[in-house]
């Protein structure tokens, strides 16, 4: 298929270990198009991604919606299964696990979701919830994770008197600290978060980023952050991925890719942030059309149908992540040559 | 406040559901004090008053052996509701088994059970029953059970949407996430979360057991005489409709309200447990 078979290799000596690599996995999701054509017509959500992350580091990961970025957390946490490719966590094929091995693995990733309605159980308490985890995985006896669950609910910003209460009579920023505290309760190693502030209000979307960051800082956590907020991921994020219609088309240190940025897909993006400086009227490249069907990509570049750069050779051959700076790679014909 | 508590209060403020209720309670109380309300005993003939107009003796008349009609009717309840939450109970747990596996683990076995289904939905219920009854013979117990394994289809279609929405809830798949086992999941997941419709489906499906077990019992195989059942007095009732309206007014208006009760209170839970739910 593709020729995806650089992946991206530490720059800073600090990420040294590789805690996620994701190689080249594909993800098709079967649509009954009608009674008599069953499953001929496939979403390509993830189409051929590669990308790793480091122990410690924040990646970020942008794109519009239905860009198949959710996809890619759910692959990982393996709450799908890759249609092909392979995904590795501390080294083990996560496609391969099953039952214990695959509990022991689970305990080291975590997820915490976009929408704090329907990330909680409603019949249950915050307590019963928080303390989930650890009856899952047998951790503690009775007083120890009650010890755990106030320590945990202290850790995120809840009152200990909170803890017998119902999701329900929280409100949404407060339900995102539950489901931070049950996604920590296992100390993991990563926490997939998946669009964890889109839901909430900007006032509360600070506080909970800045909760985020201090408990990553305290646990040596890995996020990998999945949002379409392109100012919120330039805030947490070491690394930043850009993904358009299922592929990863840019990624690199945050820095160099807001200041930089070289794919014409994260340039528009980028431009399209709205800025909080009314003198600043930054050029903005607006582009043309609407996102193609992942359930027909177009040929060749992705993105060819809507670039300002195109040449010819775009609408016929793919082009592979190639690597422009150090840790910087780069999908496109134009600019990465 | 919790679910349950708030469940309540909204439950207490429908009109219908309580007057379901109340109907269904008077009922429940009926039947448990059978014996200390009824004037007569059920199966005591009395020849020398066959076929008694409504007096103050008799409320309800007497029929064609002189037996108390409004004593037979008082007895006649606890057959109505012993069938029908028997078989309902037994309709239920089929259901939620059949439909918890069929939705939690779609695949084959989801194929499998939804064209057993669909396969015992082609029968008319009523026919396959009488066929059934034909087979075992006619006593209350076997009208319980058969009337409990040709009603589950229904409930299994439901518990299997609810699993199939329900599984996709993000607290679902973060209990996965968690490595929780699916025996927690389904359990303390996603049934606590379908009970709401579980229990409007029981509850109405109460009523219509209620009257299949009429229908039985009038057509001679269910209950069988002399124990008192709505059904088969009114079977004794339409040979003397002519002379003695009262023989079938009164069991019938008992299978009316009763089965009206349920479908009350069933209809009220369900617009009190999530507005959502309301059609």
């Amino acid at each position: 298929m593709s020729s995806l078979s650089a992946s991206p290799k530490p720059v800073q000596a600090h990420w040294e270990k590789e805690l996620v690599k994701v190689e080249n996995v594909y993800k098709h999701f079967a649509v009954a198009k009608s009674f008599f054509q069953r499953g001929t017509l496939k979403v390509h959500a993830v189409d051929g991604v590669s990308l790793s992350i480091f122990n410690g580091e924040t990646l970020g990961l942008v794109g519009e919606s239905g860009c198949g970025k959710s996809t890619l957390g759910k692959l990982i946490l393996r709450l799908e299964k890759p249609t092909s490719g392979k995904i590795f966590f501390e080294d083990q094929d996560i496609d391969q696990l099953s039952g214990s091995e695959l509990k022991s693995i689970r305990r080291k990733m975590q997820v915490i979701f976009q929408d704090p309605y329907s990330s909680l159980n409603p019949r249950r308490t915050v307590k019963n919830i928080i303390m989930e985890p650890l009856i899952i995985h047998d951790i503690g006896n009775r007083a120890e994770r009650n010890r755990r669950v106030y320590e945990l609910m202290e850790e995120v910003g809840l009152r200990p008197d909170q803890a017998t209460r119902y999701p329900h009579e929280f409100s949404g920023g407060q339900r995102q600290r539950i489901g931070i505290a049950r996604a920590l309760a296992l100390n993991p190693k990563l926490i997939i978060a998946d669009e964890p502030v889109s839901a909430l209000d900007v006032s509360i979307r600070s506080q909970v980023l800045n909760l985020m960051k201090d408990l990553q800082e305290k646990y040596s956590l890995s996020y990998l952050f999945v949002s379409h907020d392109l100012s919120v991921v330039e805030y947490i994020s070491d690394r930043i991925a850009v993904m358009y219609l299922g592929k990863i088309v840019e990624i690199g240190p945050k820095t160099i890719v807001y200041n930089s940025p070289k794919h014409p897909y994260t340039e528009a993006l980028l431009s399209s942030a709205p800025v909080p400086d009314p003198a600043s009227r930054n050029r903005r490249i607006i582009l043309k059309g609407d996102v193609p069907s992942p359930m027909s990509p177009p040929k060749g570049c992705r993105f060819h149908t809507r670039c300002p750069i195109r040449i010819e050779i775009c609408s016929s051959e793919e082009p592979p992540l190639k690597e422009v700076d150090n840790g910087r790679f780069v999908a496109c014909h134009v600019r990465a040559t | 406040m919790t679910f349950k508590s708030e469940f309540v209060t909204r439950l207490s403020k429908n009109k219908m559901a309580m007057s379901g209720l109340f109907i269904v309670l008077i009922l429940f109380s009926t039947s448990l004090f059978a014996n200390h309300l009824a004037p007569y005993p059920p199966s005591e003939i009395d020849t020398t008053r066959i076929l008694a107009p409504p007096s103050l003796e008799h409320p309800m008349g007497t029929d064609i052996l002189g037996r108390d009609v409004l004593s037979r009717v008082i007895f006649g309840s606890g057959v109505s509701l012993s069938v029908g939450f028997v078989a309902v109970g037994i309709s239920t747990l089929i259901g939620v088994v059949l439909g918890a596996i069929s939705g939690y683990y779609s695949g084959l076995a989801d194929r499998i059970i939804m064209r057993f289904v669909d396969v015992m939905l082609c029968f008319p219920s009523f026919f396959l029953i009488l066929a059934v009854i034909a087979f075992v013979g006619p006593s209350i117990w076997n009208i319980m059970v058969v009337i409990g394994v040709t009603s589950w289809m229904g409930v299994t279609r439901l518990v299997r949407a609810e699993f199939l929405s329900i599984r996709e809830r993000d607290f679902v798949q973060a209990a996965i996430a968690q490595g929780a086992s699916d025996f927690r999941i389904i359990f303390l997941h996603i049934l606590p979360n379908a009970m709401a419709p579980i229990l409007v489906a029981a509850t109405l499906g109460v009523a219509s057991a209620v009257l299949v077990e009429s229908g039985l019992s009038f057509l001679g195989i269910g209950v069988q005489p002399p124990d008192p059942s709505w059904g088969n007095m009114l079977t004794e009732g339409k040979d003397n409709i002519e002379i003695a309206w009262w023989l079938s007014l009164f069991p019938g208006l008992a299978i009316l309200i009763t089965v009206m009760g349920y479908n009350m209170l069933g209809e009220g839970i369900r617009d009190s447990f999530d507005p959502r739910l309301r059609r």
